[in-house]
């Protein structure tokens, strides 16, 4: 769908902002907002370009650079780190060879960090774009990683 | 051996969260069909009466709240209605556990609480990276519409209502009630000062009543069965179930809804199984990271809201964070003000500050000060300051489990 298309489908009023930015980068296949979006998301608003920079630029789930196909947020919030969690960036970083913040030269993974995912009871816990992991250790991880590489 | 008394999650694992009539089935809508043949006024004092109080965490009379919303401003053209669906304490899931499962429970709880007050509009602000919540709740809101519990005239009440969701895009602070306002707006996530509450001057500057995901899952019980029959669930002051989310070292973590009061000790061994391991319990973290580390002292405590504060506790969100001998509680407040350091918005000096001073300290404490006691306190003092002196309650929070971890866990922090 073409900027165009999606920001019509808001009404032009500034309450829906947040949707607008999660529509638009749900929609790039890069996951991320570019400036063309963040310029017309402004004019849809009649925003300046600046106002909706500094909105998208406040929330963490926002990107304002390209990222991977499949974008993978780490838990680092208490139980997970309680229950190794700490370990799982590391089992990561190996697998896909690339520091927590970075994406693959493949285009295919971004990772990144997050707090509390709500899953503490399977703790440790990560997301892959929509999808829960939960209880991961070394060999889930390299699993579910293998199996995402098919796509 | 206590039991669970499963209440508002009396349906979880025994209907299709996506079908409207097997929520119908199961009870559902009742309590709705009942409101809207009463008083508005007589549904607040039922609610009133019932004594519920907000599971968001600071555990305030829904009932009041809700008075004080209806009757703020009577002249304002709109007031609303907003749920607090931002659930991102550490430790805590009550509230996905609802919506996953249950999500017209809430719903229905939020109409009733919207025609209580005359709100015609409502927002549900929903954390943006609870994506099986979310799709539970947008399917179930619009089977609602379908159904006319929600839009024009909902059951030919002359009531009409509308209800939309909005995702929140990754910020724990946007869970507090005024933040959550400006998000709603459009805006960054930064807290606006209170007084002015949001009964007063909530969203678009119009009476807003804030409600959690949990509390306005009471409603439509209380409604549909009365404030005696809730009554007789918990104690005099904290009346009702709480869900705790029970995490960490024990056998079977995961949800559990029991009545208020409680003891620490019936939810790890009777609820939860126990110890997972071989070694014994060495503290708990109530409430995540805006919560309070106990020791084995407090294991026989009521879990109630002014129990636990009388004994300088916090019951909080409901989380239940079980550490066994050996855990670092060092580590477990380290990643609690790294958390508050990561979530500060920035906005006031205390708190953006403050929360870099406390990460930086405790990071001292590992790397071989001279005096760690002193430092210790230092830290606390700082905290101190911070809770004096913040424009919003994150700010606040850090002296939470700071101050309870020195107190309890003097010898984990300082070797
Ligand atoms: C930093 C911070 C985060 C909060 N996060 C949440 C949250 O995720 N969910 C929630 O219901 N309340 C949260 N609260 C509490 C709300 O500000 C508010 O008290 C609550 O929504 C009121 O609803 P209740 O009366 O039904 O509990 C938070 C408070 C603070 C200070
Ligand atoms: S602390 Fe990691 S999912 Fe809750």
């Amino acid at each position: 769908m073409s900027t165009k298309q999606i920001l019509e489908k808001f009404e032009p009023r500034r309450q829906n902002l947040l949707m607008i930015l999660h529509a638009l980068q749900d929609n790039h296949p890069q996951n991320y907002l570019t400036e063309e979006a963040l310029g017309e998301t402004a004019k849809h608003l009649k925003l300046t370009k600046s106002s909706v920079y500094g909105v998208a630029k406040y929330y963490t789930m926002f990107s304002l650079k390209p990222r991977g196909k499949f974008v993978i947020r780490v838990c680092v919030s208490a139980v997970c780190e309680l229950m190794k969690g700490q370990e799982v960036i590391g089992h990561l970083e190996n697998v896909l060879g690339i520091k927590s913040g970075e994406t693959t030269p493949c285009g295919t993974f971004t990772l990144e960090i997050a707090e509390c995912l709500g899953q503490c009871q399977e703790a440790p816990s990560m997301m892959i774009n929509e999808k829960v992991f939960n209880h991961l250790d070394e060999q889930k991880i390299r699993e579910v990683i293998t199996e995402y590489r098919k796509w | 051996m206590i039991k669970e008394t499963r209440i508002t999650l009396k349906n979880v694992g025994k209907i299709n969260p996506e079908s409207i009539d097997d929520y119908i089935a199961a009870g559902g809508y009742a309590g709705l069909k009942k409101a809207l043949k009463m008083e508005p006024f007589s549904i607040i004092d039922e609610v009133l009466e019932a004594g519920l109080r907000g599971r968001g965490g600071a555990g305030f009379s829904t009932g009041t709240k809700k008075k004080f919303t209806s009757k703020s401003c009577l002249t304002c053209p709109q007031r609303y209605v907003v749920v607090n669906a931002d659930e991102g304490e550490p430790g805590t899931f009550k509230d996905r556990v609802i919506m996953e499962n249950d999500p017209h429970l809430y719903i229905e709880g939020t109409i009733i609480a919207a025609f209580s007050i005359n709100a015609t509009k409502g927002f549900i602000y929903l954390r943006g990276e609870y994506t099986g919540s979310i799709d539970k709740t947008r399917k179930a809101i619009a089977a609602a519409y379908e159904r006319g519990f929600l839009g024009k005239n909902i059951l030919d009440s002359g009531f009409d209502f509308d209800l939309e969701l909005k995702l929140g895009a990754g910020s724990y602070l946007c869970g507090e009630e005024l933040t959550m306002l400006e998000s709603l707006e459009g805006k960054r996530g930064h807290p606006r000062i209170k007084p002015p509450f949001p009964a007063e001057k909530g969203v678009f500057g119009a009476p807003t009543l804030v409600n959690n995901v949990e509390t306005l899952s009471n409603v439509p019980l209380i409604i549909a069965n009365g404030k005696d029959w809730y009554r007789q669930f918990g104690t005099e002051r904290s009346p009702g179930t709480k869900i705790f989310t029970i995490s960490g070292k024990v056998k079977n973590p995961g949800y559990y809804e029991v009545e208020m009061g409680v003891s620490l000790r019936e939810l790890i061994w009777d609820l939860a199984g126990g110890m997972s391991g071989d070694k014994p319990f060495k503290a708990a973290l109530l409430g995540g990271a805006a919560g309070t580390f106990v020791d084995a002292s407090m294991l026989d405590e009521r879990m109630t809201y002014d129990n636990l504060r009388e004994k300088g506790a916090t019951l909080g969100s409901g989380a239940v964070i079980v550490m066994e001998e050996g855990d670092s509680v060092y580590n477990i407040l380290h990643n609690c003000l790294r958390f508050f350091k990561h979530e500060s918005c920035g906005k006031c000096v205390p708190c953006r500050v403050g929360t870099s001073m406390l990460v930086k300290g405790t990071e001292k404490l590992r790397n071989g000060v001279p005096d760690k006691r002193a430092l210790l306190d230092q830290m606390v003092h700082e905290s101190e300051i911070m809770a004096a002196t913040s424009l919003c309650p994150l700010g606040q929070s850090p002296i939470l489990p700071l101050k309870s971890a020195a107190r309890y866990f003097a010898e984990d922090l300082l070797i």
